[in-house]
This record gives C-alpha cells, sequence and structure tokens, in this order.
C-alpha cells in the first residue's frame, strides 16, 4: 500500500510535530509513508470565507500532488471533509470554463482515498491499539467537523482508551465548539474568545493534565487562550499521544 | 376567573413613545460585543439554551424514525417550492370558495397596506395579535400605530416585549432575554399604562405572572372587532390554514373577533392535508420540546355563524421569488419557524438574538435575512452582508434541523456572494481580499509556500518569546487573535523542510 501523508499547510508550518508524529505512528505499525513535496494547501480557508475562485488552483494542485497513492492521510478531519465535500463540487464548477481540463476526472480518482488519521487506524488497518503509552490524565476535545462533517464518530476516543496507561476524564458539553471557527475566530474575535472561554471552563473542570484533540486548529485556538491565562495544561494532538513510546519503552 | 360581562373601553396607546426597530443595528461583531458584555443576557440565554436543547434532544430521540420524518419534511417543502406558482393558485380558489378573500402583496409595504384598508373599513381603532414572524418582518405594528391603530401582542413572550418596549430576540420565545424578575417588574410598571393593571403585589411566581398576563389580555379578546394572525401551514388542496401555539391565545384571537387578516409568506404552503402529519410531528418536538401542539387552530374561509365572518388572505412575497431562484439559497425556505437551529447554536447562545439585526435571528436568520433582502442580486448594507459570517460553521444547526436545512453550505454559498459583491464594487481590492489573494498565489506551489515559511519563521523568532507570540498591539487580524490568545510561533523548521534534510527518517531533532 502506498500511503502518502497529506501534512495541511496549517500544520506544515506551525505544527510540524504534528506531521512527525503521523510518521513515527505508522512506521511503527510497519508502514512507509511517502510525503509529497508539491503539496500545498486544500483550501478550505479560501472556501469558507468566500474565496471561492482561489480554490479551484488548489483543488487542481492537490489532485496532481496526490495523484497515484493507495491512501493519503491527514491529520486534520476539517481539511479531510474539504477535500471529500467540497473538491467534486468546485470541479464541478470549473468545468464549464475547461480551465483545468479532466479536473472533475482526477478529484473522483483521489478524494476516496483521503483518510483522516484515526478512519485510516481504525478502518483501513482494523486497528485500535497503535502501541503506545502515555499515563496521563487526557481531556478530549471532539471537534465539530471530526464528528459532523466526516462522522468519525468515537474512533479517537477508542484509539486513546487503548492506549497503556491512559486515564479519560470526559469534557463536559462535549458537543459545543469551542469557537475556533477558521477565520471566524478574528472576524467575529469576541465571540470566538466567548465561546472559548466557556469551552477552557469545562476543559479545566476535569482536572486532566494534558488536552488533546484531532484537529490541531481548534487545539491552537483552545491553547491559545490556555497559554494566555498561564494554564499548565499541555495541550497535544491526538497522534502525538498515538505515537509515545511503548511500554516497553518506558521501562 | 371573573370574565367582565360589558367590554372594557380601550385605553388608547398610540401616544406612546415610537416602536423600537432592528434598523440601525450595526454588523454583527460590533452588535456581539455589545450583547457579549451584558452579563444577565449571558447567563438568562445559557439557562434557557440549555433546557431546550436538552429537552428537545430527549423527545427526539424517543422517535426512531426521526431521520425519515425530517426527509419526508424536506420533500414535501421541496415539492412546494417546486410547484408554487400552481399550488398558490389552488390555495386562493379553495380560499375563495370557501368565503375567503384573497390578497397578493409584493412586498412589505403591499402587505401592510392592504391590513390598515381592511381594518380601516370596519372602523376600528385596535387589533389583537396571534403571534406572527411574517408581520414582524413586514414591521405591521409599526405601520398600524403610524395610523392610529393600536396592536395588542396576545402572545405572552410577544406581549413581554411589546410592553417592554424591547426588540424580540427568539423566533419562538421572543422574551427570552428576559429572566422572572424582569418579567415582573414589566407588568408592574406597563400594564396599567394599555389596560388592566397587573396586581400591585405581583410577585415573580410563574403562575401569578401568568394570571396578570390572562387578566390583561381578557379584556382586549373580548373588545376586538378584528384579529391579525400569520399562519403556520395552508394547505393549497383544501384552502386551510393552520396555525400552531401553545397558549390559547391564538384561539382567541382566530374565533372571537369579526374580521380575521392572516398575512401568510408564499413558502408556507403544504400540497395536501395529509402532508400536515408529517410537520405537526416535526414541529412541536423540534419546537417546545412537545409531543403533540397543545393548540392547533385550523380554519377554511368562513363558517357562517361560527368565528370570524370576514376572512382576508395576505400572501406574501417580500423577498421569496428571489430567494427561490437560487438554487443554493433556496433550502431556506423549507424554514418552519421551529427554532432548534437557535437553541443548538453556541453562537446565538452566548450574542443572543437582537445581534443579529432582523426578526429572523440565529442561524436561520444569519441565511434567510440576507437572501430576503436580496443579497443574491445586489450588494447590500454592511450589517447584512456581516450576517453569513457570524458563524463559526460548526453544524449543530443542520443536525437540528427538521427540514433538513443544510445551513452551514448556505451561509459558505452567501459568504462568496458577499464576496463577489466587494470585488465588483471595489477597484482597489479590500485589506481582506488582498490578504486572500496573496495567500491564494503563496499556496499554488510548494516552493511559494516553502518560501513563506521561512519567512514566517523568522518573523515569529523575532516578535516570539517562549515559542509563543503574546500580547502584541497588532493591527487586522493578528491584533483580533492576540488580544487573548497566544499563537504558536512557526517552527523554526517547517515540515517539509525537515522532511526534505532527513527524508522523513530523523525524527529526533
Amino acid at each position: 500500500m502506498r500511503i502518502a501523508l497529506f501534512i495541511t499547510c496549517f500544520n506544515d508550518a506551525l505544527f510540524p510535530d504534528v506531521g512527525q508524529a503521523v510518521v513515527r505512528v505508522l512506521r511503527r505499525l510497519g508502514h512507509e509513508v511517502e510525503f509529497p513535496a508539491a503539496q500545498t494547501c486544500c483550501g478550505q480557508m479560501h472556501f469558507n470565507s468566500g474565496y471561492r475562485d482561489a480554490c479551484i488552483p488548489l483543488v487542481d494542485g492537490f489532485t496532481a500532488a496526490f495523484a497515484g497513492y493507495d491512501a493519503i492521510v491527514t491529520p486534520s478531519p476539517s481539511c479531510a471533509a474539504m477535500v471529500r465535500h467540497h473538491h467534486a463540487t468546485l470541479a464541478a464548477s470549473d468545468a464549464a470554463t475547461r480551465a483545468h481540463p479532466d479536473l472533475q476526472d482526477r478529484v473522483a480518482a483521489v478524494t476516496p482515498r483521503v483518510y483522516e488519521l484515526t478512519e485510516f487506524l481504525v478502518d483501513v488497518l482494523g486497528l485500535t491499539d497503535v502501541g503506545a503509552s502515555f499515563p496521563h490524565t487526557v481531556a478530549f476535545h471532539r471537534t465539530c467537523h471530526s464528528v459532523r462533517l466526516l462522522g468519525i464518530g468515537d474512533r479517537p476516543e477508542r484509539l486513546l482508551a487503548a492506549v497503556d496507561g491512559l486515564t479519560l476524564s470526559p469534557v463536559p458539553r462535549a458537543d459545543q465548539c469551542c469557537g475556533f471557527g477558521g477565520t471566524f475566530a478574528v472576524k467575529n474575535a469576541d465571540t470566538s474568545i466567548a465561546m472559548g472561554d466557556d469551552k477552557v471552563a469545562d476543559i479545566l473542570s476535569t482536572g486532566a493534565e494534558v488536552l488533546t484533540a484531532a484537529d490541531t486548529s481548534c487545539l491552537m485556538h483552545i491553547g491559545g487562550l490556555l497559554s494566555r491565562s498561564g494554564s499548565p495544561m499541555r495541550v497535544m494532538h491526538l497522534a502525538e499521544i498515538l505515537a509515545g513510546p511503548g511500554p516497553e519503552a518506558r521501562r | 376567573m371573573t370574565v367582565p360581562a360589558e367590554p372594557v373601553p380601550p385605553i388608547h396607546a398610540t401616544t406612546r413613545r415610537p416602536l423600537p426597530t432592528f434598523r440601525g443595528t450595526p454588523p454583527f461583531p460590533e452588535a456581539a460585543r455589545t450583547a457579549l458584555a451584558d452579563p444577565q443576557l449571558r447567563a438568562n440565554l445559557r439557562r434557557a439554551t440549555t433546557t431546550i436543547r436538552d429537552k428537545r434532544s430527549r423527545v427526539v430521540a424517543e422517535r426512531e424514525d426521526w431521520e425519515q420524518l425530517r426527509l419526508a419534511g424536506a420533500a414535501i417543502k421541496d415539492e412546494v417550492l417546486r410547484d408554487l406558482p400552481a399550488l398558490l393558485e389552488r390555495l386562493e380558489r379553495a380560499v375563495v370558495a370557501a368565503g375567503g378573500v384573497v390578497h397578493w402583496a409584493r412586498d412589505a409595504a403591499d402587505a401592510n397596506a392592504i391590513v390598515i384598508e381592511v381594518a380601516r373599513a370596519h372602523g376600528t381603532t385596535e387589533v389583537v395579535k396571534v403571534k406572527s414572524m411574517t408581520t414582524q418582518e413586514i414591521e405591521l405594528n409599526e405601520a398600524l400605530a403610524i395610523e392610529g391603530i393600536d396592536v395588542w401582542e396576545t402572545d405572552l413572550a410577544e406581549m413581554i416585549v411589546q410592553l417592554g418596549h424591547d426588540l424580540p430576540s427568539h423566533i419562538l420565545v421572543p422574551a427570552i432575554h428576559r429572566n422572572r424578575t424582569e418579567i415582573r417588574d414589566i407588568f408592574r410598571d406597563e400594564m396599567g399604562k394599555v389596560g388592566r393593571p397587573a396586581p400591585a403585589d405581583l410577585t415573580d411566581d410563574p403562575k401569578q405572572l401568568a394570571e396578570a398576563a390572562r387578566r390583561h389580555l381578557r379584556e382586549k379578546f373580548l373588545r376586538a372587532r378584528v384579529a391579525v394572525s400569520g399562519g403556520n401551514f395552508a394547505v393549497a388542496e383544501t384552502g386551510t390554514i393552520a396555525v400552531v401555539e401553545s397558549e390559547g391565545n391564538g384561539r382567541m384571537c382566530l374565533t372571537l373577533p369579526d374580521v380575521l387578516i392572516t398575512v401568510l409568506g408564499i413558502e408556507k404552503l403544504v400540497p395536501t392535508w395529509r402532508d400536515l402529519e408529517v410537520f405537526l410531528q416535526l414541529l412541536p418536538r423540534s419546537a417546545t420540546a412537545e409531543r403533540m401542539n397543545p393548540y392547533t387552530s385550523m380554519w377554511t374561509g368562513v363558517t357562517p355563524g361560527d368565528g370570524p365572518q370576514e376572512f382576508h388572505l395576505v400572501l406574501l412575497d417580500n423577498g421569496r421569488t428571489d430567494v427561490l431562484s437560487d438554487q443554493v439559497g433556496r433550502q431556506a425556505l423549507r424554514c418552519i419557524r421551529c427554532s432548534a437551529c437557535l437553541n443548538v447554536c453556541p453562537v446565538y447562545e452566548r450574542t443572543g438574538g437582537r445581534a443579529y439585526g432582523s426578526p429572523y435571528p440565529g442561524p436561520i436568520g444569519a441565511i434567510l435575512t440576507p437572501q430576503l433582502r436580496g443579497i443574491a442580486h445586489h450588494p447590500v448594507d454592511k450589517q447584512t452582508a456581516s450576517l453569513p459570517f457570524a458563524s463559526s460553521l460548526c453544524g449543530a444547526c443542520f443536525d437540528a434541523c427538521p427540514v433538513r436545512i443544510d445551513i452551514p453550505e448556505v451561509l459558505v454559498h452567501l459568504r462568496a456572494q458577499v464576496v463577489e459583491h466587494a470585488a465588483r464594487s471595489h477597484r482597489i481590492p479590500t485589506p481582506e481580499a488582498g490578504s486572500m489573494a496573496a495567500a491564494g498565489w503563496v499556496l499554488q506551489t510548494a516552493r511559494r509556500l516553502g518560501r513563506a515559511e521561512r519567512l514566517a519563521s523568522l518573523g515569529g523568532r523575532v516578535v516570539g518569546r517562549r515559542g509563543a507570540i503574546g500580547r502584541l498591539p497588532a493591527p487586522g487580524w493578528a491584533g483580533a487573535w492576540l488580544r487573548r490568545r497566544d499563537l504558536r510561533t512557526p517552527a523554526r523548521e517547517s515540515f517539509r523542510a525537515w522532511w526534505r534534510r532527513t527524508g522523513g527518517r530523523d525524527d529526533a531533532r
């Protein structure tokens, strides 16, 4: 199986550790990962902000970069949802202009092979125990796009539950949005922060040592609030926990 | 309860202060800031939305066929939108055949003029009103006040809003932003100015408040000769109009006066009587979390000797045909005004309804108001243009919607319309459009992205401390982020640079 890592522009620039963690997990499970160097961005920010025209070249670039792989794995549910739900529509809207020949066919070939990390581990590799160890209490934030757009359900929780030594601490009002919302976080900063403050209070009420989620963007927002308030809570992407050393390494 | 034998003479209220209006509401981010600064409002909203949200989840979970009901509801409404002209004419024929009068109103001014004309023809100086979103949309109360005709809102929450010289903030519970003590104060201070006063020893006990409202309203019900209502559904096949309410005030207005005027948005149709079955299951569970609606009134034209002897149906367009012409946006016309999307919306929960600057607040307001104001066809004002952005796109609204309106999809669609209007009307791109164009250019090739990452990394190291950028007086979006949130500095080495250097082999840096 040829596996490509879709790092996402956001993790590439800000959170390279997340990508390295994905590579580590997959390699430990015996899979080789390639990084197609031509990849850039799925277009989600432009699409959700109303700049649809700017997305078409990005869709074109995405299909070119990832053509030919059996699986394209990404540590971002919202980018995976963007590709799966919207690349086809964007390609269809481009079809009339014929600016990018065969774009619809290329999108149709690539998008079904895009998997969010936990989907890939649970559905494709059929695993929940990835052989990691993490002896800490962890609060898990369910990101909206992972639950509502991508429908990954409890896959992240199942993976976390199988991590050696990890205790999951349930977050109250877990289905509530943290308030990130892409450009919403800056265009409606006051509302975004009010939502984030409530989310932080719910997360802190768990008494967990570590906050994790399947998407870095929400973690950047919640983590930014935690960091400003001087909270000692650590913020880690799910992949970083799954990449943690196995129990034997700990001894 | 004692009912007065003789109608009480009216106290005219046309000398009141000017009626409050949504006009002049600032763009959403600014209006939200005001609302967020009010701790009482936030506490009231949080309590109310959490309660109704939990109740709704429970009663919806009771139905194994909920998803099929949603699909059926959406399909019936889509059929209505597809066949609207024919169905409207069918409704008109059925209403006329049953003794009603049908009026067609292109816009708010048309509709208000029709209502005023009918009221004047009967020489009335007051009307009683059933709660109605459509008449708020057309600002009927204001139009009638200008003509010297008093309007009495008879829905409890609408009455609280009206007595409090206030604006509604929720579709179903327009006084959701008020708590019991505030309501007690409004009743005590205001009821006597426009009718039967509240008892001097009124407390904030809900029973006492309801009794005061009942007595205050009763004299208006018994006196009024003209009533105005909206309608939840209109059955094209039979000409039947349905009003769904939970207090019985609607039933009073619909049966006691001599004349009834119903203002109905043209999308409120269902093709056949049988279709009501679907909506009378979907609506109460989604709206008030009730299994069955308490007061469902239905009437067909005029029945001699029973109820109003003159019935006027005003069919209102007011932008709806424009919405219908937008293939993505038209799903907003399926809306049955249940408010489930408001109750689950994390933005609405914090800002309340008035920040949306329209009688239609929350997620549905954010997609309906701009469309009714013509966003698909021409540039709109700044407040209207801000509405599609008043969402984190979390998707809770779509999950809750009983007629499966994909609100996030429409929000993003309307954002694109706002961006296109801005591009056409600005010869020089706005700062936002400029940044987006620049980002789009950078993201087109991996080489450009790699360079930008190296630049960002350098910049981050200049302003960052210990891997984070803290409080910083920055302009625009950076400042908006950093006001309360730290930002991780861009990595010293991006992932792609690390991969190029190590081939993904060296993960100990």
